[in-house]
């Protein structure tokens, strides 16, 4: 009887399953191939742009992009999600790259991946909520800052032609989509600004200068390096910040298209699928990514939102790049410092300048200590951490504020004193010193009913207070214990004597 | 005649005056009214990094048109809510050649000002591309 029920469910389950497989698949072939294609035309620059910032050829984050939308097509969580290789992991990864070379990145990536399938197997994804919403804020504000600084570069030593040519792919990123908004007008810049640096001849900086391009599929490799523990201790601090890093704006991401699509998602299933993608970009050469802002804003607003989606822009990106890779290598540098001006520019959360003194003065703060740790560590986890760490005192020394007001009884010889709030070690000092223990009452009674007893602290600090009353020949009662305080002071068997031993 | 009403609201004055002209039209005929609120990528955006959890979000959603809910709160006319997502326009349109409605209620420009200007509004989208007669408020 119990198998068959559990027969039927399990089968209506699975059907259930397939049907939705579908619907996530081809419930938008249209949509999804036509912004399937908008994403990967929008990929191109930004892919070559990140992989400039971290160091390596553009064809590792050309790989990168390719791998991961094609695996998030799959195994994400969150379909209509577009992810790739992305500015605050490339970020991430530029003292790896220069201290140790490519091969520990390849390496590094494998582990990252690794580190975000265990956090979606321990279903972790709701640890991102101890992440409050003024670390992320100061988190896109502190990206957007570090991926205009790092364009910076391409500046020194140029003439007035690279000036020139970025206010020129700035105009028409901004201005055409006044016009028509039916091709991308990212790429539409991109276009134009080749064409002009290469028939006038300029002979400003190419992507060709910076890097190769090689216009072939990725292939397997296991990276070269020695399997060790001194290579596990180089490359592990990068991979648990990539890790974090990369889920942290996965999350956000997939909330975001949540929202926008009106639909749920998978968080665990997402941070797996990031996982897995990140495993096999490491394998095929490419660096370690998450999911992008920017781009899934695009896909859902050019009518993608099935996986297929995500499947397309992988697959047009790469055929792309086999196609065109000779014209590629000829993009200048200064069109995608423009391109990237642009992302900066639409990463920053514009709102939270404006809205920075409505805000409460601490959650102004974090936000603030965020972003300054992140521009002058150049690493965004180390943001995150002095972010929340600062944001946890913030919350304890709010909630470390114990009220205690007295009341007298009995014609002056008792007197009852109320507590308020949460009693821990951050405020039992404080406490104490609201109780007047060189009173002449006979009697105190301690009314906890408002008061949360959280700690061992809080104990030792009521048994403080009755031994020093008791010094004074005053007797002490308590009243209104909640289960929960009742059950910890029975735990830690304090109350030395008013608890009627 | 109009027993169905849209009434666009993103809680701006304008739309308030509309939200007033909707209530006269449904209390003469004895209609009802749907006010619609369209939430676009920049506000999703915005909404979602600055809101703990999604019911933060409809809260504070909620909050930005609670002047035109007020006015319909006050009234006796039987309304209720739909937030939409996308572009305002188009969203808009889609949703009300998609429920038969007999009237679209909406202001001649929304909060943003200078959107108005440049690429022409909302009300001129829903003018021309909505089937029902459209009242645009001024």
């Amino acid at each position: 009887m119990k198998d068959e029920s559990y027969y039927t469910t399990n089968k209506r389950g699975a059907k259930l399953n397939l049907q939705t497989i579908k619907q996530n698949w081809f419930g938008n072939i249209k949509g999804d191939v036509l912004s399937g294609i908008v994403v990967a035309l929008a990929l191109i620059p930004e892919a070559i742009a990140f992989s400039i910032i971290a160091g390596v050829d553009p064809m590792v984050g050309l790989y990168a992009s390719f791998c991961i939308a094609i695996v998030i097509a799959f195994i994400g969580g969150r379909p209509g999600m577009i992810s790739g290789a992305t500015g605050a992991m490339a970020l991430l990864m530029i003292t790896l790259i220069a201290d140790h070379g490519l091969q520990y990145l390849f390496a590094a990536t494998i582990l990252t991946g690794i580190i975000q399938i265990l956090f979606g197997v321990f279903k972790l994804s709701s640890v991102m909520k101890f992440v409050p919403r003024s670390v992320m804020v100061g988190f896109v504000n502190a990206l957007a800052i570090l991926i205009f600084t790092s364009q910076l570069q391409h500046f020194v030593g140029e003439g007035w032609v690279m000036y020139a040519l970025v206010g020129l792919t700035l105009a028409i990123i901004y201005i055409l989509p006044r016009f028509t908004k039916a091709i991308p007008s990212t790429l539409v810049a991109i276009v134009v600004v080749t064409a002009i640096a290469i028939f006038a001849n300029f002979g400003v900086r190419t992507v060709g200068d910076l890097g190769n391009l090689t216009q072939q599929l990725p292939v397997f490799l296991i990276p070269s390096i020695p399997f060790n523990f001194e290579t596990l201790m180089i490359i592990f601090p990068y991979s648990l910040a990539l890790a974090i890093v990369g889920l942290l704006e996965s999350l956000l991401t997939a909330n975001i298209v949540d929202d926008m699509t009106d639909t749920e998602s998978n968080k665990n299933k997402e941070s797996r699928g990031q996982g897995v993608a990140n495993v096999v970009t490491g394998f095929f050469g490419g660096m370690a990514g998450c999911a992008m802002i920017g781009q899934s804003v695009i896909n859902v607003k050019s009518g993608g939102t099935g996986r297929l989606s995500s499947l397309v822009s992988g697959v047009v990106l790469m055929f792309l790049i086999i196609v065109l890779g000779g014209v590629v290598v000829q993009i200048p540098m200064a069109a995608l410092a423009g391109v990237m001006i642009m992302v900066s520019i639409g990463t920053f959360d514009w709102s939270s300048l404006t809205n920075l003194h409505k805000l409460p003065r601490t959650d102004a703060a974090v936000m603030v200590v965020t972003v300054v740790t992140v521009v002058v560590t150049h690493d965004l986890s180390k943001g995150v951490l002095a972010g929340v760490l600062l944001s946890a005192i913030f919350f304890a020394a709010k909630i470390s504020k114990v009220e205690v007001t007295q009341i007298a009884a009995l014609e002056g010889s008792k007197k009852i004193y109320k507590v308020y709030g949460q009693v821990f070690f951050a405020s039992v000092n404080d406490m104490l010193d609201k109780f007047d223990f060189n009173d002449t009452v006979k009697e105190v009674e301690i009314d906890l009913s408002n008061a949360h007893l959280w700690d061992d602290s809080a104990i030792g600090a009521l048994d403080k207070i009755e031994m020093k009353f008791e010094q004074n020949n005053i007797h002490v009662t308590y009243s209104g214990l909640n289960d929960e305080s009742k059950h910890l002071k029975k735990r830690i068997g304090g109350f030395s004597k008013a608890s009627g031993h | 005649m109009f027993k169905k009403i849209l009434l666009a609201a993103d809680g701006s004055e304008h739309s308030k005056r509309s939200a007033e002209h909707a209530i006269n039209l449904a209390e003469k005929f004895n209609g009802t009214i749907e006010a619609v609120y369209v939430v676009d990528a920049k506000s999703s955006k915005e909404d979602v990094l600055h809101n703990v959890d999604k019911y933060k979000v409809k809260e504070e959603r909620q909050q930005k048109i609670q002047p035109v809910l007020d006015l319909l709160d006050n009234s006796k006319v039987e309304y209720n809510v739909q937030m939409l997502h996308g572009e305002p326009g188009p969203a808009i349109v889609e949703y009300a050649n998609q429920h038969d409605f007999d009237c679209v209620v909406v202001g001649s420009r929304g909060l943003n000002k200078l959107q108005t200007m440049v690429l022409g509004s909302v009300s001129h989208k829903l003018a021309k591309h909505v089937y029902c007669p459209v009242l645009i408020v001024k």
